[in-house]
């Protein structure tokens, strides 16, 4: 069983999203980062970027395989995780406190489009 | 198309392997984690299923005679027991497959091993080849299973396990003929891994037997998925990646599997390229990053002409780098050139370095 927060949004790319006033932490879910296998490097976009709902903002890479990350909310980059740069096994360790991007959001209305915890764990059949 | 199974199809299933399609068989990937199963083999042992691929027996006064037609490397000279490597050609110096070559103890008698997603094109082309000399041919592929048992520990494992002491005598690319339940097992010492190791031909029946005795020793099984990082670490091409129709053994650096000093199909073709008339050559790149260069991204010059592409890739479990084979314009295959690779939007430095990453560790 994958683990699903409550509060959370949630896109069918399986990222999650956290919202604090105008600002999005953006990361993957537990079930993406299960499915990857061992993460070895998260490719991620770097300050003062754009980003846009639906596009690639960067990718997830295991040993075999590469995966894109897609953004669900339009925006800026304010900061990425440093952190998961040295240490990528993060996102394996606990995918929601491994945060990837945060997100000065520019369509806060875009989150309505996105499933909260229930719909999500619905859309994962688990 | 379903997929073939190999013997030891259940026993992964029953390992909880990950399996999946490759090379017209349905094999397992993983069975743990490709970095445990990796790590296994560089500094203990595991073993690997690799059923899938072919086998074909030529036998016949005119055997050696016709191997040599077809064969890039050379078979006069090599006694029994002593296993080449080389390959098939085209005319034109594509590549029809790489493959291992063994001589039989028996007068005459010689065993083909193949890449398994070219067993069908093999037998076609070396029955084709075949008209006009003295030989029968046998596609043996289905009635025989393999084992690669791969590591430091492999010699260790193969005499305390399987009770073959005639492993210690091996020195690496020679074979010996043992029983197993009365039946004819080939120990072979060769592999695909950069380490010391044997590959263990024999029946169906044998090598579930064999597989399962392993286990129960402890053995670390190993998926495809390592048996890839594991090769493309010690520099040996993957047909279909290194080498194709398209992909000489010259522009994959494998002239010395070539041998000059006799006739063989394709010959004119590869001295042609070897003299220097050939576009592209395969070369090893390290990029300063954890980025991983996978196959299919461009490869540029510093100014941003694209200039080759990425045959396979990987951040190296062994040495922590981030490396990949690829095809380039001849100019830049020199040693020390500065190349790049364009990861999705980033294009990330790097150089062109030796093939070999990893300095491998056979018994000579």
């Amino acid at each position: 069983m994958s683990k699903i927060i409550e509060g959370l949004k949630y896109s069918e790319s399986h990222e999650w999203v956290k919202v604090e006033g105008n600002i999005a932490y953006i990361g993957v879910t537990d079930f993406a980062q299960k499915e990857m296998g061992d993460i070895t490097y998260v490719d991620m976009p770097e300050e003062g970027d754009d980003v846009l709902a639906g596009e690639e903002f960067g990718a997830l890479e295991s040993v075999k395989a590469s995966s894109e990350l897609i953004c669900p909310v339009s925006g800026t980059v304010i900061l990425a995780n440093g952190e998961l740069a040295d240490a990528p096994e993060k996102v394996n360790e606990d995918a929601y406190s491994a945060w990837i991007i945060k997100v000065e959001m520019s369509l806060p209305s875009e989150l309505d489009a996105l499933m909260d915890a229930d719909a999500y764990k619905a859309y994962i059949g688990e | 198309m379903s997929e073939l199974k190999t013997c030891l199809y259940d026993a992964h299933v029953a390992l909880g392997a990950k399996m999946s399609p490759f090379a017209g068989f349905i094999m397992p990937i993983q069975y743990s984690s490709i970095t445990i199963e990796h790590n296994a083999v560089r500094q203990h042992v595991g073993m690997f299923d690799v059923s899938h691929m072919g086998e074909i027996f030529v036998k016949g006064p005119q055997a050696e005679a016709f191997i040599n037609h077809i064969f890039t490397n050379d078979i006069r000279g090599y006694e029994p027991g002593k296993v080449l490597y080389g390959m098939m050609c085209y005319p034109d110096g594509g590549t029809v497959d790489d493959l291992l070559v063994y001589r039989e103890f028996l007068a005459d008698h010689f065993l083909l091993v193949v890449n398994a997603a070219n067993i069908d094109k093999d037998f076609a082309w070396i029955q084709e080849q075949a008209k006009g000399y003295d030989c029968r041919l046998d596609n043996a592929s289905p009635r025989i299973g393999q084992i690669a048992v791969q590591g430091p520990e492999a010699e260790k494992t193969i005499i305390e396990v399987l009770g073959y002491k005639e492993a210690a005598d091996l020195s690496f690319y020679t074979f010996c003929d043992v029983e197993y339940n009365g039946e004819r097992l080939i120990l072979s010492r060769t592999g695909y891994t950069g380490e010391d190791g044997f590959e263990l031909y024999t029946t169906c029946e044998n090598i579930v037997e064999i597989w399962d005795k392993l286990i129960r020793a402890g053995v670390q099984p190993c998926g495809l998925g390592c048996r890839d990082t594991l090769r493309f670490e010690a520099g040996l091409p993957l047909y279909g990646d290194e080498l194709s129709p398209e992909i000489s053994p010259v522009m994959a650096g494998l002239g010395m599997f070539c041998k000059y000093e006799k006739d063989f199909v394709g010959k004119e073709a590869l001295l042609e390229q070897k003299a220097g008339n050939v576009a592209r050559k395969l070369v090893g790149i390290e990029i300063e990053d954890k980025a991983i260069p996978r196959a299919g991204y461009p490869v540029e010059t510093e100014d941003g002409r694209e200039i080759g592409v990425v045959t396979t890739g990987y951040h190296s479990i062994s040495l922590d780098k981030s490396i990949c084979f690829a095809l380039v314009d001849k100019e830049f295959s020199a040693l020390d050139t500065p190349l790049c690779i364009r990861i999705r939007k980033k294009v990330f430095p790097g150089k062109v370095v030796k093939k070999r990453f990893y300095q491998t560790n056979y018994k000579k």
